[in-house]
């Protein structure tokens, strides 16, 4: 089947990373990389690679869709940039996949909720944050066996690991994490923890992912359901391990997980960048799958 | 060392840090007491939060039976003089936490971070400084960087709008030298203006005397606990520190009989276990381990198996900072499952 042309807005750490990705999918096809800065290492990494490429922005981008072929968007900009982002392409029928913390389409976790987006035909779906793709699995595998009372999440990552745009915004992280762990995870009520270790060499990502059940945990069930919701995140993150646990202790259900990434363009340690790119692709190659098989017909206007 | 007609401000920390060896139980009517007591003292400043700050309640912290805002509303009234600080940690609490506390009537805020994470704090020290509270920058486990480190990242605090930036000694390993070289060294790096305090943990005994050399580097502020309460072996005991001050004409303002009297008969009941330099506490200020992971060690050990000691021994040598709890019991199953290898 036909792959689908698509372009990733931003040529940072996590537009060039998730190229590398892209480049060795069956279902998606990069062809153009939109950056802000000439002289960029990400869009250079793009050219070399055969992509077309601007420094201007999204404009630079939007007369080329047509002939270029574009129906998706991978947008690794910030917050503030996406929602213009996804106006404009939006008006052109570009379904764009977000990977900022704008929050403006629903929550995707692909092992959680992927399927759900399935046939509805959204042109906007946000990726929550690299600790909600991280540690909702694990809520979600707790609340598909019964329910949740609470569910709260430690995610510590390297400093280096750490960019700019999250540092200036740290609270974005806490509150849409914390959000994501209550619309997709399925726990009433959420809480989520973001430390920086700037120990060297750097550690891989950690997180701890606490869940209070309402009932005493079925621990059999739990534990079965952990494992398999694990085995579904490695098909996309190989580096997604369990630790330890799950530890039952009372009502708490406490599971210790790492999260190395794939090293494709940025560090192993860096998991916490590499699950939300490798989860980005899983949601764009289902969209993409959707329309080589003619079942996504977007509101078109081009 | 003469520190004579030097003026301190002295900030209690009995009721937020202390909140640690609580398990974070205190109740209502003891933070009353206690506060309006140091109030009586003549304490300037006083913390009342949670002890990881505001929003901290949680599994991994642990859960007190009050929220910040009830102590808070239940506190801030009843002071004459006194103001009343929160603490706040970014990645923990968030804007939110700090407009409701500011709504509570606290005067004053500490951002605080990691001693090389302090850009995680621009949005609340920006905020805090907008709100026209007294605006502190707190580098946490200042031993583990460089002076040049510390005033590079003091500055940043500074810069986002902070009045004061303070060298914490989270794990109370610093000896006076460092100190006195981390204290110069932020000194000069800040705008005259802008005060420079220190936070001290008593694991090596080491509370009033690197206060002292943090004074005589330029530090306008000290905080201390009634009674030591606080985290590991305690802060820096403010009713000693007080009268040490006095002996050596140090002016806190503070009268050294009633703040007695508040760590004696209102502080001391209310400890679960006496404030000491125990085993494990010695071996956080030895190895530089974050001293409110002590409570947490002992517990794991009890529930594993595995010696405390060893537990924060290695946390110590993976370098761990402030907040990583979680880490505590992922290692104690860790270091079990080794034993049980090496047993069979």
């Amino acid at each position: 089947m036909a792959k689908i042309n698509a372009a990733l807005i931003g040529s940072g750490n996590i537009g060039t990373d998730l190229m590398h990705k892209a480049l060795r999918s069956k279902w998606v096809n990069p062809v153009w990389m939109v950056g802000i800065d000439p002289a960029s290492e990400g869009l250079a990494q793009a050219r070399a690679r055969g992509l077309a490429t601007t420094d201007r922005g999204v404009d630079g981008l939007l007369p080329h869709l047509g002939e270029a072929g574009i129906r998706i968007a991978f947008d690794a900009t910030s917050a503030a940039v996406h929602a213009e982002n996804a106006r404009k392409l939006a008006a052109r029928g570009v379904v764009v996949i977000d990977l900022t913390p704008a929050a403006i389409g629903p929550y995707c976790v692909p092992t959680v909720n992927l399927s759900a987006h399935v046939g509805k035909r959204e042109m906007n779906v946000n990726m929550v944050s690299c600790g909600g793709q991280a540690t909702i699995p694990i809520v979600a595998a707790v609340a598909r066996v019964q329910p949740v009372a609470y569910a709260e999440i430690v995610a510590t990552v390297a400093s280096r690991s750490a960019g700019p745009g999250t540092r200036k915004n740290i609270d974005e992280f806490t509150r849409t994490t914390a959000d994501g762990i209550e619309k997709v995870g399925g726990a009433k009520r959420g809480k989520a923890i973001i430390i920086l270790n700037p120990a060297e060499p750097p550690l891989i990502m950690r997180d701890t992912v606490h869940c209070l059940t309402e009932s005493e945990p079925d621990e059999k069930r739990i534990r079965a359901s952990i494992e398999a919701m694990i085995a579904e995140v490695q098909k996309y993150v190989p580096g997604y391990q369990l630790k330890n646990g799950p530890v039952f202790d009372g009502k708490r259900v406490s599971t210790y997980l790492e999260v190395a990434g794939l090293g494709d363009y940025l560090p192993k340690y860096a998991g916490n960048l590499d699950i939300m790119t490798a989860a980005a692709l899983r949601t764009g190659e289902l969209i993409a799958e959707e329309m080589s098989g003619g079942r996504f017909e977007s509101a078109r206007t081009t | 060392m003469n520190l004579r007609g030097r003026k301190v401000i002295l900030h209690d920390n009995c009721l937020r840090d202390g909140m640690h060896p609580k398990r974070h139980h205190i109740t209502l009517e003891q933070m009353v007491a206690v506060a309006t007591g140091l109030d009586g003292a003549g304490v300037p400043l006083l913390e009342v939060t949670h002890g990881d700050g505001l929003g901290g309640a949680s599994v991994n912290y642990g859960f007190a039976p009050h929220s910040d805002e009830e102590y808070l509303r239940a506190v801030i009234p009843k002071l004459r003089r006194a103001k009343v600080s929160a603490l706040l940690l970014p990645g923990i609490g968030t804007v939110d936490h700090l407009r409701l506390a500011y709504d509570c009537g606290i005067a004053c805020v500490r951002i605080a971070t990691h001693c090389t994470e302090a850009d995680v704090a621009e949005q609340h020290i920006a905020l805090a400084r907008k709100l026209g509270l007294d605006t502190v920058g707190f580098l946490m486990m200042a031993h583990m960087v460089e002076p040049e480190v510390i005033a590079r990242q003091g500055k940043l605090m500074e810069s986002y709008g902070a009045n004061c930036v303070y060298v914490t000694d989270s794990a109370g390993y610093m000896l006076p030298e460092d100190v006195t070289a981390r204290t110069v060294a932020l000194r000069s790096a800040l705008r005259p203006e802008t005060e420079v305090g220190f936070h001290g943990h008593h694991n090596l005994a080491m509370g009033i005397a690197n206060s002292l050399a943090a004074i005589e580097a330029g530090a306008v502020r000290i905080d201390g606990s009634a009674a030591g309460l606080g985290a590991g072996a305690g802060n820096t005991p403010l009713e000693v520190f007080n009268a040490v001050a006095a002996r050596m004409g140090i002016e806190t303002g503070v009268d050294v009989f009633k703040l007695m009297d508040v760590a004696e008969d209102l502080v001391v009941p209310m400890m679960d276990q006496p404030i000491r330099i125990d085993r494990d506490a010695l071996i956080l200020g030895y190895a530089g381990v974050y001293s409110s992971f002590l409570l947490f060690a002992k517990r794991a050990s009890a529930k594993y198996g595995v010696p405390s000691a060893d537990i924060l021994v290695e946390l110590g040598r993976l370098k761990t900072v402030g907040g990583q709890e979680d880490m505590i019991e992922d290692l104690a199953l860790n270091m079990a499952r080794a034993r049980t290898r090496r047993a069979s």
